[in-house]
């Protein structure tokens, strides 16, 4: 049997059914991988005393012979962008720094109502702003992958939701939940050799997230493998009467319905992610998918998405100018940080604080969204951005009459090393062009662990599926998986 | 188009950021890069088309007109820098 600490949330379920160990001795094992994780800096605060709690909860109510909750015993990691009742959340940002919510998030009560436990919340970049978790204001995570070339350089483990992949990577938490608003689960997941699930926006209630671009933020989740990432977002998603944009469906059973026969199904392989300067290795993994989507009984189809390329920058509009007027609420009036210059007038008050309280690319995106929302450039810059992407949904809504899914790659690198793109926001914008249109048109995404490149470090394969049509994209997911049998995983430096 | 340090000032006065000579220095390129990037989006013929409201077809809910919260003054309070007799307390408004 495997050692503890390699385990899923499938195998967590089954050794606690099977009493081969007890949810508390699985929480006392992740509690000790995480205090001896601090050189990853994955979490920004241990919550190891909820981990235990939900534990005992749950070897109770197993020995009373009670039905166990979807989650019960798996002891999770929470991004800390998810409100958390009585811990501190802060969304990796000093203008957070000291702030307790006093309410749960949807998402977090969620899973705990399903028996989860947490053993911590997970750095992040600073308000989910970043591909690389270096906007932090509490330190880069470092990835527990390192090249094979014999040095040391600490790699990136992708962004916005670097502590997550870092934790399920390292065998630290054995899942994690993540948000993505341009492709923040999936990249972070493909950098880090693990699998990540955005489901359909609308899925998961935002209520209790800390917001960044409300028409785009949705919750997901970060795990070893195609099963363990439907059980959990089972227990994430749902309806919510707090959230105006939650989608009032029932939660299908997905991993009922997991199911790797493609027989029938049509994947189209969209000519515009050919982009210039792929590194090779990323077009042959892309080839083999191809292959291993074959094998699985599906039909390959050449599509066009041929907006394509306009998705980037229509979302560096759209983003950043819903962040501006998100983040207008940190003003040191209510919570958070508070700077008050000797003699300073309430407006003089907002602006140190602010200045003091934000990081870099937060500052610029705010100055971006508020520039492009100011009057006179409004229709120029925002409402050309929202017709690009009606554009944008229309491409992908002509490829589903000739196809079920796309199959791409999830990013168009390997992970780089941490300091390499950071002095060049638009270079750094770049890794999320394959998962970026997929964000803008609301649709169900995830990237599959498929392959190490020549430096030793994980390549991954995104499958987009319809609207609501997570089951497709979960079973595409789950027919790589088989086939890529993916089992790398990082050498244990830290 | 494309911004200078006094617009650069300008946008950082409208979002409330006190940012320095320094910073605004450093922002003033680095905003015009972007800007200049995704000027692109004016090449694309977009008459005709509506601006994106909604990415999944959605109805706004309307509930019943009753209260369903509140009642939790401490709770509102309790992250606040400063908060007096029940109040978030802000500097001095109006001389």
């Amino acid at each position: 049997m495997a050692n503890i600490q390699d385990l899923g949330i499938a195998g967590i379920r089954g050794g606690i059914d099977s009493g081969a160990f007890t949810a508390v001795e699985v929480a006392e094992t992740f509690i000790d991988r995480v205090s001896a994780a601090k050189p990853l800096n994955a979490f920004l605060v241990e919550t190891p005393d909820h981990a235990l709690t939900a534990a005992k909860a749950a070897d109770e109510a197993k020995a009373k012979g009670e039905t166990l909750g979807k989650m019960a015993g798996v002891p999770i990691g929470m991004k800390d962008l998810f409100c958390t009742e009585g811990v501190p959340t802060t969304a990796a940002s000093g203008i957070l720094e000291g702030f307790v919510p006093q309410y749960e998030s949807t998402v977090s009560a969620n899973l705990f109502k399903n028996g989860a436990g947490m053993l911590g919340k997970l750095n992040l970049d600073q308000f989910a702003m970043g591909s690389s978790n270096e906007t932090s204001a509490f330190g880069n995570v470092i990835s527990p992958w390192r090249r094979n070339d014999g040095g040391n350089t600490d790699i990136t483990p992708g962004g916005s939701s670097g502590g997550s992949a870092a934790a399920v990577a390292g065998r630290i938490a054995p899942a994690a939940t993540g948000t993505d608003t341009g492709g923040s689960i999936r990249q972070p997941a493909a950098f880090a050799g693990i699998t990540g699930f955005k489901p359909t926006y609308g899925r998961c209630s935002r209520w209790g997230t800390i917001a960044f671009a409300s028409s785009l933020d949705q919750a997901g989740s970060m795990a070893h493998d195609t099963r363990d990432c439907a059980i959990m977002l089972e227990a994430m998603a749902g309806f919510d009467v707090k959230d105006s944009t939650s989608l009032d469906l029932p939660v299908p059973d997905w991993e009922a319905a997991l199911n790797s026969d493609l027989k029938g199904k049509r994947i189209g392989i969209p000519k515009e992610y050919r982009v210039d300067n792929m590194p090779s290795e990323i077009d042959a993994l892309w080839q083999q998918g191809i292959a291993w989507m074959k094998d699985a009984g599906a039909t390959i189809v050449d599509v066009s998405l041929p907006h394509t390329k306009y998705a980037l920058p229509a979302y560096y509009i759209i983003a950043p100018a819903e962040a501006s007027s998100n983040l207008a609420r940190y003003d040191g009036v209510r919570y958070g940080k508070r700077d008050l210059p000797d003699g300073a007038g309430l407006q003089d008050m907002y602006a140190a604080t602010r200045e003091a309280g934000f990081g870099d690319e937060v500052k610029r995106r705010i100055m971006i969204g508020t520039y492009v929302l100011s009057a006179g450039y409004y229709d120029a810059y925002y409402t050309q951005a929202q017709k690009v992407r009606t554009l944008i949904s229309q491409d992908f809504d002509k490829a589903w009459e000739q196809c079920d899914l796309l199959l791409t790659p999830t990013a168009p690198s390997a992970a780089f090393g941490l300091g390499e793109k950071s002095d060049d926001p638009l270079a750094m914008y770049l890794n999320d062009v394959f998962t970026v249109p997929s964000s803008l048109a609301g649709l169900p995404a995830m990237s599959v662990p498929a392959g190490l490149d020549g430096q030793g470090l994980p390549l991954g394969l995104q499958v987009i599926g319809k609207a609501l049509d997570e089951q497709n994209v979960f079973n595409a997911g789950l027919a790589l998986e088989e086939r890529a049998g993916f089992v790398a995983k990082p050498e244990q430096w830290w | 188009m494309s911004v200078d340090k006094e617009t650069v000032q300008k946008i950082a006065n409208l979002s409330r950021i006190a940012i320095t000579d320094e910073e605004c220095e450093h922002f003033v390129p680095e905003l015009n890069q972007i800007l200049g990037w995704v000027e692109q989006l004016s090449e694309v013929d977009c008459s005709n088309v509506e601006p994106m409201t909604a990415v999944i077809p959605n109805k706004l809910r309307l509930r019943a007109d009753e209260v369903t919260d509140g009642d939790k003054r401490d709770k509102v309070l309790a992250n606040a820098p400063v908060a007096e007799h029940g109040f978030f307390a802000v500097p001095k408004v109006i001389e």
